[in-house]
């Protein structure tokens, strides 16, 4: 090969590098990091993550991830993603601290950090996106199973345990608006403490205490399957509908048969999608993380921060046979 | 091979090969041009790669798993293995994060780390030397063991908030770029190094490795040496424990998820027989720097991690083969 040959060459490579860093400096750099990688529920946002950036035209998404659901893992990841420089970083973190002074190394360089699903300590990020709220939770048990009942009629809750926090906070969210549905009775509350065979018993009881039952509300991923099952077994498929908090993979079968008629759960893909507009907003300066600041999300309208900027992003999604089989295999 | 070969006296050398000839042939040389291709790969791959923070940044993907390495080269050298090294981590992490809600102190914080890898290490040992049971069915059940423990006390909660002079160990940098861990990490490969190459023990470690009844009969206290490179690995689990607890600044059951595998192929690809009786630390050095240089390389050009156990497993083949491959295509048979 002549010299003229090899550094007309070398100067080809070196404009096509050039080319190609040029071009990635325009694009705004989004990483969305997974607890894991091989989540289907991860996998989900990732879709949705690049739904936005193609709507956004000028955004790029970097989805990656651990292989395992470690700390170490994860900051190893972060570390990367600092050494490329990207724009921003959207993390759900394996562990709230951990990652802590790795990303705050991320910001101290300049990029972007939010936290999304699982959070991170608050001065390990700018925002947190929780997929939604206890009041918003609340307020969507009860719609469910009110909008099946047009007539009015009896539910029932059941829960996990008395002492779950969760459960307890999204109980007391939907009796403080109960009086919007004059026509609906909550009857009585159990508790299945989780446990599959101890909520199908409860659910049983409620059966046999309450013949005349409309709907059993479920805010439990265990306690629904359970009830469903007991509603079908116990031949009551069609009178009494069973709804609540369930997984798309778990509920598919009573979704199909008929004892539950629609349930809900947050929605990767719009998780994803919300994520990916907070940080590309956050990361051009469109819109600055702070208690009380609006920020855009595209379709899922706006985020709004608290005092520990954090936000909710929407309602529980609802999950009916129109769109079970597209997410069962999801999560 | 023909008569007229046959007939001819057989050639004896009467020294072994020229210093020269055997650099060129040792596997060390061949590892430290994988690593020169790699670094290079890696500077023509991504424009971030030869950045001064980035690298010291990549050096904590191998350092603490390195300073197990070593402990473990010599027990593989001795022709056993410690398969329980993560689980070990993870109890220490644990007990010194219990401790820390009883107010330890950055002290007391490293004295557990130390004491629960060695008290472990004294477990798998004892039950090594002193009931002769096979050290991979040992471990196997203790790597089960010592994280399931972990487990029971932590759940899925964390112990976290350690004291910021105890974070120094993980994050702490001595100069400039130049973190504590991997000063750490080279001082410990010097002393790995001189204790393996240059003294009595070392021979003996060797020796065991080769055959432990010529080494019995010879004197060495087979038992004993074995014994000590058990303490070693749990000695070097603990510190391992030590650094990344810090780094991490909390504990969960799930730290250092499947490191022994790392920590045994980082040993392996060094050059040291999984049989026993061969290997250096100079090996296992630069098996380091080549496993930090891919993982970070790879992880420049966002590559899966699942893709990188892949790139690594074909790396630990291809290395491992190539030499029985050359001898092969010489010889046309098979060592």
């Amino acid at each position: 090969m002549s010299i003229t040959r090899r550094i007309a060459i070398a100067t080809g490579v070196a404009a096509a590098l050039m080319g190609t860093t040029a071009m990635a400096q325009d694009n705004v750099r989004i990483a969305l990091v997974a607890k894991s990688l091989g989540n289907g529920f991860f996998e989900a946002a990732a879709r949705g993550a690049e739904e936005a950036a193609e709507e956004l035209g000028n955004a790029e998404i970097i989805y990656t991830g651990p292989t395992s659901t470690t700390a170490e893992g994860q900051i190893e990841v972060i570390n990367s993603l600092v050494a490329q420089r990207v724009d921003a970083i959207a993390i759900s973190a394996n562990d709230p601290d951990a990652v802590v002074p790795a990303l705050q190394k991320a910001m101290q360089r300049g990029i972007t950090v939010i936290s999304w699903d699982s959070g991170v300590a608050p001065e390990g990020r700018e925002m947190h996106l929780a997929p939604s709220s206890d009041e918003l939770i609340g307020q969507t048990i009860i719609k469910l199973a009110a909008d099946k009942l047009p007539d009015g009629g009896k539910v029932a809750v059941l829960s996990a345990t008395s002492t779950s926090t969760n459960q307890n906070t999204w109980i007391a969210e939907m009796e403080k608006v109960m009086d919007q549905y004059p026509d609906i009775e909550l009857v009585a509350t159990v508790y299945g403490d989780d446990l599959a065979d101890k909520s199908y018993r409860e659910t049983q009881g409620l059966l046999q205490s309450y013949p005349d039952l409309d709907a059993i509300i479920a805010p439990t991923s265990v306690g629904i399957v359970a009830a469903a099952q007991a509603v079908q077994d116990a031949g009551k498929t069609g009178e009494v509908n069973v709804t609540g908090l369930g997984l798309p993979s778990e509920m598919a079968g009573a979704i199909e048969s008929g004892a539950s008629q629609s349930f809900a759960i947050w929605n990767p893909v719009d998780l994803g999608y919300a994520t990916a507009m907070l940080a590309y907003n956050l990361a051009t300066d469109e819109a600055k993380a702070e208690p009380g600041a609006e920020i855009g999300m595209g379709r899922m309208g706006t985020a709004t921060l608290d005092d520990d900027n954090q936000a909710a992003m929407s309602e529980p999604f609802t999950y009916d046979a129109s769109n079970i089989d597209e997410f069962k295999s999801v999560f | 091979m023909s008569i007229a070969e046959g007939t001819r006296p057989r050639h004896v050398p009467d020294r072994l090969a020229s210093r020269p000839a055997r650099i060129l042939r040792s596997w060390e040389l061949l590892l430290t041009v994988i690593a020169i291709l790699i670094f290079l790969a890696n500077t023509q791959a991504s424009p971030y790669f030869l950045d001064p923070w980035n690298l010291s940044d990549a050096t904590f993907n191998f350092t603490e798993k390195a300073m197990i390495a070593f402990a473990m080269a010599l027990l593989i050298i001795a022709g056993e293995i410690d398969l329980s090294v993560a689980g070990i981590i993870a109890l220490a992490s644990t007990a010194m994060g219990w401790a820390l809600q009883y107010g330890a102190g950055m002290p007391v914080l490293v004295l557990i780390g130390l004491g629960v890898g060695l008290v472990c290490g004294a477990f798998n040992g004892l039950l090594v030397t002193r009931l002769g049971l096979p050290s991979i069915v040992v471990t196997i059940g203790t790597m089960s063991l010592f994280r399931g423990i972990s487990y029971i006390v932590l759940g899925d909660q964390a112990f976290n908030g350690y004291p910021s002079d105890f974070a120094f160990f993980g994050r702490g940098y001595v100069f400039w770029v130049i973190s504590f861990e991997l000063v750490l990490f080279a001082v410990l490969a010097v002393i790995y190094g001189v204790v393996l190459h240059a003294t009595n023990f070392g021979r003996q470690i060797y020796a065991i490795g080769n055959n432990a009844t010529a080494a019995t009969f010879s004197g060495i206290r087979v038992a004993r040496v074995k014994m000590i490179l058990f303490l070693l690995t749990g000695l070097m689990s603990g510190i391992a424990a030590i650094c990344l607890t810090a780094r991490l600044g909390s504990t969960r059951p799930s730290i250092a998820f499947a490191w022994e595998l790392e920590v045994v192929t980082m040993v392996v690809l060094g050059g040291v027989s999984i049989l026993g009786g061969a290997g250096s630390i100079l090996g296992v050095v630069i098996a380091a720097l080549i496993m930090g240089m891919v993982t970070f390389g790879l992880g420049l050009l966002n590559v899966p991690g699942i893709v990188m156990s892949i790139f690594i497993g074909a790396l630990l083949i291809g290395v491992i083969a190539l030499p029985r491959l050359i001898r092969l295509v010489r010889t046309g048979k098979a060592a």
